[in-house]
């Protein structure tokens, strides 16, 4: 029996292993993947930034691509709990189980917010980890970057020059973009949002922005009319100046709180391919600073 | 951060008329603000100016892996299912799919208020090698170990074995827990084939392709101790399963899966109950063989692959069961079919398919429509006078379900029930899912 699989397996068209494959959960970390690999990785992001991360269907077409990888990057804290498990399970690949270094968890390297004080469902849909949506600070996009360059010249040793250089020359220039988007931003400090899930704080936090209200009533649980009329309410007391969502989230929340209010609804891209214009991850910040000094002016 | 200082300052500039002191005390509080900021703005300059003056640190990332926090588990993840059902069902003392043989562990049909299975889940990673999974059924007066499994974790190359007690990957409902189900209760189908779902203590290796088509190759060898065998109390394996599953995605927004199955099982003196001419009902026992063909079929649609808002997902298998050997009925005396040339033979079929529509968020609506083929049965030269039966049973469900989270459901059925010859039945229920702790992720 194993000899014919073997033998199966031999014959199969197994251009897989030519190059480091890699699974990228999200999209912006396939994108961080491809500006370290470059043309030394495949890489397959399980999701767009159209769909809901927390929800994600463990399909087959991603057993198979799981199936094939040499590095699994995903964000961890528990936001592919419902998914990512499944996929690793069915794969029967050894080299992407956790606690190997072809598995990678991008919240592992930054210190994480909103920290749950209480580990209960009641509270919603809570990450006991913390927030999981990390990458919307472009400074823990660096930390990880550095990371994964790490970890890709460790699995491709013999393209280890070229990750490094690769990683050290996206490093200067994200540095630089970061120092030229705190310039640009220093107008936001301070200004009140509103955003539909907690999808942004690690963006808030960067640009000191001040989250005032929140339209879900719990993580993850949508927001019922009578929650957005509380909100609504809310806002005349403490007013915000935006209602932030992300491109996957339902418009409609964020747009009847937003005419209600009488503020502009923002669709952040929150991801690479969140619209036309965040192609790459230079262009998802620059996209978002974009759309939040519009609304600001 | 500066929040309070500003306010203090906008106070003061606001209300200059205010009593003096006040003013000051202001003041005096603001100047330390100031004081404490500024010196923690200094700490944080020389912090960065030495970062930026320390060479770059690549090595040293594991070790900020280390000092994250790691979730606080050892123990294994463990989540209760709580299940209970409002049925409105006819009087029916005796229920039983019309010229089937009744499959082992089915369920019980109470009448109005009951509690279906609790489920006790308990996983985790014994080692770097293996995972553990268990399942315990609770019912008042049985527990059943539905599940007891290790899974290799290791072997790579696409390679698993599971071995213990486990739920066969033949079908695709097969290996879903009644929790999991998208309808009150079971397909005619499955009910007919194996009860609630065929498991089987033994070995199981499955293989998946390192090809862009998800192609999964499944071999177990078991016990076979259910239904459609027996227990048989012999060395070696008293059933054997290969399937088959292929899968891939049609654009962004749909999904399919299909696969072919085959069980292969030995039956010893497996009893069962048969009408004869007269509707007298007569006690069975099987020996033979028994093959079962499955053919399965998923598609799941979501636009743009996003399942939040909307989704629609349907299924539909098929199967066709081959069973030969002896049939003995006792009807005051015992007598058999005997010989080979004129051996029991029953050739049957069926099917079911459905589909679930999620129209808004936490609201699904779904049809499924169950019909089953009693095919030939040739009772051989048994000189009983056992009916044979032509009826077709089908049925016709309709449901709704509203899950306020992704971890509890409440749902309302009605179906029309003609899985009994000469009856039609209106079944009405209604039916609560909800899960505790930490419970696993779902399969396609």
């Amino acid at each position: 029996m194993k000899r014919l699989l073997l033998a199966l397996a031999l014959w199969l068209p197994v251009a897989a292993y030519a190059s480091l494959n890699v699974f990228a959960c999200e999209p912006e970390w396939a994108a961080l993947a491809r500006e370290i690999g470059g043309d030394d990785v495949k890489v397959y992001a399980a999701t767009t930034a159209t769909q809901d991360p927390h929800r994600i269907e463990a399909r087959p077409s991603l057993i198979a691509q799981m199936r094939r990888a040499d590095l699994a990057v995903c964000t961890g804290a528990e936001l592919e709990i419902g998914w990512l498990p499944v996929l690793l399970r069915e794969s029967g690949n050894a080299r992407v189980q956790p606690g190997r270094p072809g598995y990678f968890e991008a919240a592992r390297l930054v210190p994480l917010l909103d920290k749950p004080r209480r580990l209960d469902r009641a509270e919603g849909d809570v990450h006991a980890l913390g927030n999981p949506h990390i990458h919307t600070d472009p400074r823990n996009i660096l930390r990880v970057a550095e990371s994964l360059t790490a970890r890709m010249a460790e699995l491709d040793p013999t393209k280890a020059a070229a990750y490094r250089a690769r990683g050290q020359a996206f490093g200067t220039r994200w540095q630089a973009a970061i120092a030229r988007w705190e310039a640009r931003a220093a107008t936001l400090k301070s200004v009140p949002v509103a955003v539909q899930h907690k999808s942004f704080s690690y963006l808030l936090a960067w640009l000191g922005l001040r989250e005032v209200a929140i339209l879900e009533p719990k993580p993850g649980v949508d927001p019922s009319v009578a929650h957005l009329a509380r909100v609504a309410a809310q806002l005349e007391t403490t007013p915000a100046r935006m209602v932030l969502r992300t491109a996957y989230q339902s418009p409609r929340p964020a747009a009847w709180l937003a005419d209600r209010a009488g503020i502009p609804a923002l669709a952040l891209p929150y991801t690479v391919g969140g619209n036309a214009q965040a192609k790459d991850l230079f262009a998802l910040f620059d996209d978002t600073l974009d759309q939040l000094l519009k609304a600001a002016r | 951060m500066l929040r309070p200082a500003l306010v203090a300052a906008a106070l003061a500039a606001a209300f200059p008329a205010h009593a003096d002191s006040e003013v000051d005390a202001l003041r005096a509080e603001l100047k330390e603000l100031k004081a404490s900021y500024e010196a923690r703005l200094r700490a944080l300059e020389a912090r960065l100016e030495a970062a930026d003056a320390a060479p770059a640190p690549a090595p040293a990332v594991d070790t900020a892996q280390a000092d994250a926090p790691a979730a606080p588990k050892l123990n294994p993840d463990i989540s209760l299912i709580l299940q209970g059902r409002y049925a409105q069902l006819d009087d029916i003392e005796h229920r039983a799919i019309s010229g089937f043989l009744p499959a082992g562990h089915a369920h019980e049909t109470a009448r109005g208020f009951s509690l279906d299975h609790t489920e006790l889940v308990m996983s985790a990673s014994i080692d770097p090698y293996f995972r553990g999974y268990f399942n315990l059924a609770l019912q008042d007066d049985e527990v059943d170990i539905e599940e007891a499994w290790f899974q290799t974790t290791s072997l790579g190359e696409g390679l698993s074995i599971k071995g213990g007690r486990f739920l066969s990957g033949l079908g695709y409902q097969n290996e879903q827990h009644p929790h999991a189900w998208d309808f009150a209760d079971n397909s005619l189908m499955y009910r007919a084939l194996f009860g609630e779902a065929y498991g089987n203590d033994g070995l199981q290796l499955k293989w998946v392709a390192p090809t862009e088509l998800y192609m999964e190759f499944g071999a177990e060898a078991g016990r076979g101790a259910n239904f459609p065998g027996t227990d048989r109390n012999r060395n070696g394996a008293g059933s054997y399963t290969l399937f088959g599953h292929l899968g891939g995605d049609l654009g962004v927004s749909h999904s399919w899966r299909a696969g072919l199955s085959y069980l292969h099982a030995r039956a010893s003196a497996r009893e069962g109950e048969l009408d004869d001419v007269d509707d007298v009902e007569i006690e069975t026992l099987f020996s033979g063989t028994s093959k079962t063909w499955l053919a399965d079929f998923v598609w799941k649609w979501a636009p743009e692959g996003n399942a939040r808002e909307r989704n629609f997902k349907f299924a539909a298998e098929y199967f066709r069961r081959e069973e030969s050997g002896e049939l003995c009925g006792f009807d005051g005396v015992s007598s058999c079919t005997a010989g080979t040339d004129d051996a029991y033979r029953a050739r049957q079929s069926g099917f079911y398919a459905q589909g679930v529509y999620q129209f808004m968020p936490r609201w699904r609506t779904g049809y499924r429509y169950d019909r089953l083929d009693p095919g030939s049965v040739d009772f051989g030269a048994n000189p009983l006078s056992l009916a044979k039966s032509d009826y077709k049973p089908t049925r016709h469900s309709l449901m709704l379900d509203y899950a306020p989270s992704e971890f509890s459901r409440l749902r309302l059925q009605y179906s029309k029930d003609q899985s009994m010859a000469e009856v039609s039945e209106n079944q009405w229920f209604v039916q609560y899912i909800h899960s505790l702790g930490a419970h696993g992720a779902h399969k396609f």
